[in-house]
């Protein structure tokens, strides 16, 4: 079960188009996670990958297909599925600490007031936040609003974080220490996360597994990059090893072009329900040092 | 030179309302010099002695100040019908006011989270609230008077049914507006649509609310006094067109001066709940 906690299952998603007829964002989607895993999407923007995420929380249902998650069929949004959104989304008449609390208030009901504000502090400290928790958003710069975002999803804390471009509006140095602070507290603990990234360099820190997507519409999984570094590596020191290049090089050249002329020549042997896995190492090797595996 | 300025701009008020006063003094004090010769005496007869005695008709300022005054020192005596305190006329437009307007408060805000949350009710309404809005409030007087029987409650009626559509059509708008992933947040929260609309929504489209509760009370000040005129009996309407009867123009100055005053205080307390629930986005 644990290697299977999350399984999108052949999901599609339609949009009736200008004009009559339908658009599909993209169909037969399959993939799955294990439990503690950490898991990218990369694609270009319009793919559907928002679109995932949100069929993931809860929020928009497939036209075909199920995600499962531990064992049971999504069918709306749960407090077990964290989602951290692009853009902060915190609500802007209340204060850092009172939107922690609203979601620590849903998430235990029958918590006294008290009890409730020493949790949400708890997590407001642990994104470094201590000091600033009586600000309203506007007073807060857009990495404090995002460490807010990140308190209030883990302050519930789900068994899944789903983050859709949670740093793209942020300054690289921002990005980078809210990154170590991401991975820090997924590693400790052991939480399953999947990340939408524009951001090669952000993927390969923090996925196990890169999931590359096709560009839209009908949109599909081309297929799944492993992570060749090792679970112990350093944001700063990553790019000095031997297989950074390797796999950088290989989402850098899907990104730029075989994202979009994946689809016109599908390999005969494409599976769309187990998408190749490829493991991108230094080396000689016949696709740019790309390794398939299994 | 670091005159703030506020200052220099009430300095400036001040200095207006004195020119204002000036001219308005000098130019009732002369009035009409010869001009009670050749008066029409039917009409000498009727205006007293401002006609007679070569006073101009309309009251100067110190008149005005006077009978203020008078009305400040003894706000609430009752005389009967025709002769009630200035306060107490104050008091009787007020009651009516924020009676309809409360009412419509109740009925405009739900009304306006439902249309503003189904856009189906939204459709299906939008033609009667077209068609209803643009009808003046005193029209539905002669309706109001037949239907209900009572004066008083048809000036509430009057106030309900002028204060509800900025109301009506603030919250629908508000609520429709407000942003899609602060509902998100709550929904991944498990938060249920009513506590959401509590707790989102309404926050969220507060300020819109409010300035359609802003705009309602300052249609519905405009509007007693019509109503109040028409209905007569007590309020600051009635004392205006009663005071003309009379033809005590000094007193429908002064009650022209009170209801400006109270309008502003009304419109003020507003602006305060406004700026009480306005967020920095
Ligand atoms: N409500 C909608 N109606 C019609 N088309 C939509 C709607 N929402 C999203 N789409 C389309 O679905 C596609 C995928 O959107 P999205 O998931 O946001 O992409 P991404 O996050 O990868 O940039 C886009 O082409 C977008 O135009
Ligand atoms: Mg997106």
């Amino acid at each position: 079960m644990t290697d299977r906690f999350i399984s999108i299952e052949g999901i599609a998603r339609r949009y009736p188009a200008t004009g009559g007829g339908v658009t599909t964002v993209f169909e037969d989607l399959w993939f799955s996670m294990a439990k503690g895993e950490f898991a990218c999407i990369i694609g270009h923007s319009g793919c559907g990958k928002t679109t995932v995420l949100n069929i993931l929380a809860g929020l928009d249902a497939p036209d075909d297909g199920a995600v499962i998650v531990d064992g049971r069929a999504i069918d709306g949004p749960s407090l077990d599925r964290a989602v951290i959104f692009q853009g902060h989304s915190l609500l802007p008449w209340r204060t850092a600490l009172g939107n922690v609390a609203y979601a620590v208030a849903a998430r235990h009901r029958d918590w006294p007031k008290a009890k409730v504000t020493d949790h949400a502090l708890r997590f407001i400290e642990k994104v470094g936040l201590k000091g600033s928790e009586h600000k309203k958003p506007s007073e807060l710069s857009g990495g404090m609003k995002q460490r807010v975002g990140i308190a209030r999803a883990l302050s519930i804390e789900p068994k899944i974080m789903l983050m859709d471009e949670p740093f793209s509006a942020l300054d690289a140095l921002t990005r980078g220490t809210l990154q170590d602070e991401v991975r820090r507290i997924c590693l400790e603990t052991g939480q399953t996360g999947f990340m939408i990234t524009h951001d090669v360099d952000e993927a390969i820190y923090l996925a196990d597994r890169i999931v590359l997507m096709t560009n839209g519409p009908q949109a599909m999984i081309a297929e799944i990059v492993e992570n060749p570094l090792p679970r112990d590596r350093q944001r700063t020191e990553m790019h000095h090893h031997p297989d950074f290049y390797a796999v950088r090089n290989h989402l850098i050249d899907f990104l730029v072009a075989r994202s979009k002329t994946f689809r016109d020549g599908v390999p005969a042997d494409h599976d769309r329900r187990r998408p190749p896995v490829v493991r991108p190492v230094a080396g000689p090797s016949p696709v740019a040092g790309a390794r398939k595996v299994a | 030179m670091a005159v703030s300025l506020n200052l220099r701009a009430m300095l400036l008020s001040v200095l207006i309302f004195a020119a204002f006063v000036a001219v308005w003094h000098l130019a009732t004090q002369s009035g009409a010099g010869g001009a009670a010769a050749n008066i029409d005496p039917e009409y000498a007869k009727l205006m007293g002695q401002q006609v007679t005695q070569g006073k101009s008709p309309m009251p100067g300022p110190l008149d005005v100040a006077q009978t203020i005054w008078g009305h400040l020192k003894d706000p609430f005596y009752n005389k009967g019908p025709n002769d009630k305190g200035l306060g107490i006329q104050l008091a009787f437009s007020l009651a009516r006011v924020l009676t309809g307007y409360l009412l419509a408060v109740l009925v405009a805000v739900p009304l306006g989270f439902l249309i503003g949350l189904s856009p189906l009710m939204s459709k299906a309404l939008d033609p009667f609230i077209q068609v209803l809005k643009p009808i003046s409030p005193l029209a539905w007087m002669p309706l109001a008077l037949y239907t209900i029987k009572d004066s008083s409650v048809s000036a509430v009626f009057v106030i309900f049914i002028c204060s509800v559509w900025p109301m009506l059509l603030n919250t629908a708008f508000g609520v429709s507006a407000v942003r899609r992933e602060w509902v998100n947040v709550a929904r991944t929260l498990e938060v249920g649509p009513l506590k959401r609309a509590f707790t989102i929504i309404l926050p969220a489209a507060a300020p819109t609310i409010l300035t359609g509760m802003r705009i309602s009370i300052g249609i519905a000040w405009l509007v007693i006094v019509a109503a109040e005129m028409l209905v007569g009996g007590t309020g600051i309407g009635y004392f205006v067109w009663n005071e003309w009867n009379n033809l005590s123009i000094t007193n429908v100055i002064v009650a022209i001066t009170v209801i400006g005053v109270m309008g502003m205080l009304l419109d003020q307390t507003l602006a305060r709940l406004q700026r009480a629930v306005t967020y920095p986005d």
